[in-house]
């Protein structure tokens, strides 16, 4: 292995990226079945599924890097909830198909922005993994940015959904640019960017496509911290207790 | 003695799980074969993080590499470079829209794509262009679904990343 495009990634930062992918992936696939439309359940399930797969590098990258000889499952399966590093935005309940869009859109954007300065990261997995990982999510920012537009530009209902959505999606997006402290040693080893600059670019962007949606952007007011230290809303307990069951009762089970 | 060119042939055989009419070869998943005395070394690389496939694609090969005797081998899998849909011949794109797949469009890097603009894809059956995206996301994770104004069919399309 060739040394000089390694810098040291804390375990945790992988972990952070981790669980928010795989949350966000099975909170998604909750749609399997329930999408308003056959187009919409395969679109967010395979988007679910993108996701997934995501979470599957950074934590097969997390194991090795741990050195416990634990593999990707143990990681999504044999961890408790304050284990988990994903942010809180990832964990709220789908709501409606105009919620789940929301954040869907304002999470894409972010992402996308976010997987462009990882790119750059001089550490070969994460710039390896941001390469792969930001096709897939270009098209999750086109298909959200599609519905924010035909939802909140439609009828008098959807666009008073949308608003709605957004208000209460709003203090749930500033968890991004304040980095936690494995983030931080991360920023501080050079391995990952500092997300804190993103924050306009973000801004600007979802500006863009809100205004065509005829929405009007919320200012910053309170915002919710916590996930990426492990302090979680109660919510994730559940979806953990729903994920994890299979192999939590039935070790190693295979099929 | 088994030579690189013979492993590339063997793999050329392993269809496409999702798209039978294309190997794994020609998918581009294939990135590299390393022969060293008896040893094989085969490297491939998802066309989507969370390609279901894969797995069955690995074993595939395993497979073939077994059915012809080779003894000491290994099937590695990278991330990056990442998979693009440039890397597909132009003799895997006729196949594609023989099957009634439209195929991949070049430039994978589009940035016109972002905020919801949308291409003018070739319908695979009558080559009419005026056709229209239904779905971004199709029957597998690498495919949209349109449909053809003209002779009214929906195709897939093969969508470029
Ligand atoms: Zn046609």
């Amino acid at each position: 292995m060739n040394t000089t495009t390694r810098t040291a990634v804390p375990v945790g930062f992988l972990l952070q990226l981790a669980d928010t992918s795989l949350i966000l992936g099975q909170r998604l696939s909750e749609w399997c079945g329930h999408g308003p439309i056959l187009e919409e359940d395969i679109a967010l399930t395979n988007t679910a599924l993108d996701y997934i797969g995501q979470s599957t590098n950074l934590y097969k990258q997390a194991a090795l890097l741990d050195g416990r000889g634990q593999d990707e499952d143990d990681m999504a399966f044999h961890r408790d909830a304050w284990d988990f590093r994903n942010c809180l935005i990832a964990e709220l309940p789908n709501g409606d198909y105009g919620f789940t869009i929301t954040r869907q859109f304002l999470y894409s954007a972010w992402y996308y922005l976010y997987l462009q300065q990882l790119r750059q990261s001089p550490d070969e997995f994460l710039s390896g993994f941001a390469e792969k990982s930001i096709k897939e999510v270009r098209y999750h920012l086109q298909h959200s940015s599609d519905w924010v537009k035909r939802l909140g530009d439609g009828t008098p209902e959807s666009h008073e959904r949308m608003a709605h959505a957004l208000a209460e999606i709003w203090p749930f997006t500033g968890e991004w640019f304040t980095p936690a402290e494995t983030e931080l040693e991360a920023i501080r080893l050079g391995s990952a960017p500092d997300p804190v600059p993103l924050r306009k670019e973000w801004r600007n962007l979802v500006e863009s496509v809100l205004s065509e949606a005829t929405l009007t952007i919320p200012e910053d007011g309170f915002m919710h911290l916590g996930g990426k230290e492990g302090r979680h809303t109660e919510y994730l307990g559940y979806m953990l207790a729903d994920m994890q069951f299979l192999q939590r009762a039935y070790p190693g089970a295979k099929w | 003695m088994i030579s690189e060119q013979d492993i590339w042939n063997i793999l050329s055989e392993v269809p496409d799980p999702e798209i039978p009419v294309l190997n794994v070869v020609e998918m581009g998943i294939v990135r590299a074969v390393s022969v060293a005395g008896p040893r094989v070394e085969v490297t491939i690389t998802p066309t989507y993080s969370g390609c279901p496939a894969m797995k069955t694609i690995e074993e595939d090969i395993l497979e073939v590499l077994r059915e012809k005797h080779i003894g000491d081998y290994e099937v590695k899998t990278v991330l990056s470079p990442a998979w693009t849909t440039d890397w597909m011949t132009d003799a895997a794109r006729e196949k594609l829209r023989q099957t009634g797949i439209a195929p991949p469009e070049r430039e994978s890097a589009d940035k016109a794509l972002l905020l919801g603009r949308v291409r003018t894809i070739a319908c695979p059956r009558c080559s009419s262009v005026h056709t229209h995206m239904i779905s971004q996301f199709g029957s597998t994770a690498c495919k949209a679904l349109y449909k053809c104004d003209d002779c009214l069919e929906p195709f897939d399309y093969f969508k470029c990343i």
